[in-house]
């Protein structure tokens, strides 16, 4: 058993050392400054924040709606999780097939940086949604009731009751799809391609760059590890976060 | 003042839970767990949907006929939730000052919480919960009080305070107040008139004397057993004397001192024609009022308190003549709740 453990834990942890192990640190920050790796980094903040945003501002509501009890509720919650078990370049061709020039819709968003906004929407989405919906299905709904008979409308009531309670849920949601959409990379090179500084994130540049620049490659690589593990460490400091601010802030 | 009407009826599990009620002071409603009572404050509340009518005096918060439905933050209810259903992220004064500010210090003072009041909820005991709850209903201005099992979530010792405080403060706020609790003897000591209900049904709506003495059907008399008497407790030999309002005394084996409620059971009281001398036991002398048959026992009211016999004693003792008789029960069968 301890054996088994042991293999595991290496063969999770080699190819991070290896990335990290293989060009001193000093070489890999000089590749940073690469215009290559500096386009895919604007490209990739710019489509993931556009992206979190559309997640945010039309999930919540989705998952506020998802949240209460109601016959077919259970096939609705099962289409907003299809992406996640979804392959990715699946999901890039059914959004070609849906928005492109030949589409379902007749768009000309493939291959733009709307197409990146899109595919990484759709494939990151459900991490968010999920977790929304299970934070506002955690709400007492005794409290909800409680703020009603207490004169506060369904608005107000929202934002100073539903929302503050469902922060830590709504966080760590939204970090982990903000994690998802920053890693996207199958649906995104099938509907958006790979164009440098339009459309090729940090993970399409990864790919592009392997066969060119290998270093160049793992500077990027080492650049996305430390980027995810920042948003993994956040994650796992989120509940603890809303845990002692609402159980023990009596004592400050 | 104001008066609280409700006539409604609304589907639930196992039955269609339909009820008349017209509250002008303490009504309590009591019964089994599962009976509806919790419904009707939601129905009131604006909380759930029913059929029919809730009124305050003649302004309608609900009348299906009339196609009016108002929205619970249009009807001016302070609900008080069994398990308070506190705000967890806001702390005590913010609670209080959730539906208005104006009043917020006087109630932080008035429910002895101003102390408590950066804390958040989390940190409070039971009781102090309990407070801040009413506290924050009262804050809204509430034309009408509602308050579902307000000791279900408190232990024994906490229960006892808080009823005589809640006590005091009904008759303080004198609004129409609704209150729901399994627990008859809440009911008897908080409210003016007490409303048996069970699988949705008002069986009985009456004074906690007259629901002792004439219980509507068997179970209002199983459920709703017990005197209520009105006394002062002082220590006495170990024992506790209250001497009644009537100036008699008995004892009770439970302490307690000041004014107290003493509860005996009806089947804890044997009735004869004669005094009995026996030392531990406590003699009420009275005339005998009403006698009421309840399936195959009697109720027999002697003065004060309602004791329950076997029709061969109603028999034996002539009882149905009237004259004076003597009420008799232990002193261990005498408990003594505060009020």
């Amino acid at each position: 058993m301890l054996v088994a453990s042991f293999v595991t834990l290496a063969f999770l942890a080699l190819p991070v050392i290896a990335v990290f192990a293989r060009v001193p640190p000093s070489k890999l920050v000089s590749q940073l400054g690469n215009p290559v790796v500096t386009d895919a980094l604007l490209v990739s903040l710019k489509t993931t924040l556009a992206a979190q945003a559309l997640i945010l501002v039309l999930g919540t509501p989705t998952a506020v709606i998802l949240a209460r009890r109601f016959r077919g509720r259970e096939a609705l919650v099962t289409l907003v999780e299809l992406p996640l078990v979804l392959p990715p370049a699946v999901a890039g061709l059914g959004l070609l097939a849906a928005l492109g020039r030949t589409g379902l819709l007749h768009t000309s968003i493939p291959f733009t940086q709307t197409a990146v906004v899109l595919a990484v929407a759709f494939v990151a989405s459900p991490l968010y949604v999920r977790s929304a919906i299970a934070a506002f299905e955690a709400v007492d709904a005794n409290v909800v009731a409680a703020s009603r008979t207490l004169g506060a409308g369904p608005v107000r009531t929202f934002f100073r009751v539903v929302l503050p309670l469902a922060r830590a849920g709504l966080a760590s949601g939204a970090a982990l799809a903000f994690a998802r959409g920053l890693g996207e990379f199958g649906a995104t090179i099938m509907f958006a391609g790979s164009l440098r500084g339009v459309t090729q994130t940090l993970p399409l540049a990864v790919y592009s760059e392997f066969d060119v620049d290998f270093d160049v490659a793992l500077a990027v690589s080492a650049l996305l590890i430390v980027v995810s593990a920042a948003l993994l460490v956040t994650l796992k400091w989120l509940p603890s976060l809303s845990t002692s601010r609402f159980r023990f802030a009596a004592s400050s | 003042m104001a008066a609280l009407t409700l006539d409604i009826s609304l589907p639930l599990r196992s039955f269609e839970l339909a009820l008349g009620l017209h509250v002008e002071r303490t009504v309590a409603l009591v019964g089994p767990s599962g009976a509806g009572k919790t419904s009707v404050l939601r129905v009131i509340a604006g909380l759930s949907r029913a059929r029919g009518r809730v009124a305050l005096d003649d302004e309608a918060w609900l009348d299906t006929a009339m196609g009016i439905d108002r929205r619970p933050e249009e009807r001016r209810v302070g609900l008080v939730f069994q398990e308070y259903a506190l705000f967890p992220h806001l702390s005590v004064r913010a609670n209080v000052a959730y539906a208005g500010k104006a009043r917020v210090d006087e109630l932080l003072e008035r429910f002895h919480i101003a102390h408590v009041a950066d804390a958040r909820p989390g940190a409070l005991s039971g009781g102090e919960r309990q407070r801040v709850a009413l506290a924050r209903a009262l804050a809204r201005e509430p034309a009408v009080l509602l308050l579902d099992e307000p000791f279900a979530a408190l232990d024994a010792h906490t229960k006892a305070q808080v009823r005589s405080e809640l006590h005091e403060l009904l008759r303080e706020l004198a609004l129409p107040t609704l209150l729901v609790t399994h627990d008859y003897e809440d009911a008897a000591a908080l409210a003016d008139e007490v409303g048996v209900i069970v699988d949705g049904t008002l069986r009985q709506l009456a004074s906690p004397a007259e629901l002792v003495a004439r219980p509507a059907d068997a179970f209002v008399a199983s459920f709703t057993g017990a005197n209520l008497l009105h006394g002062v407790a002082t220590p006495a030999d170990g024992l506790t004397e209250v001497r009644l309002g009537s100036g008699e005394r008995v004892f009770s084996t439970d302490d307690a001192t000041g004014e107290v409620g003493v509860v005996v059971y009806p089947w804890e009281i044997a009735v004869s024609r004669e005094p009995t001398h026996d030392s531990p036991l406590n003699v009420v002398r009275g005339d005998v009022g009403s006698v009421f048959e309840v399936g195959n026992r009697v109720r027999v009211r002697i003065g004060p308190v309602t004791a329950e016999v076997t029709s061969s004693s109603v028999e034996r003792l002539e009882l149905e003549r009237g004259g004076v008789a003597y009420a008799t029960f232990k002193a261990t069968g005498t408990r003594l709740v505060s009020l």
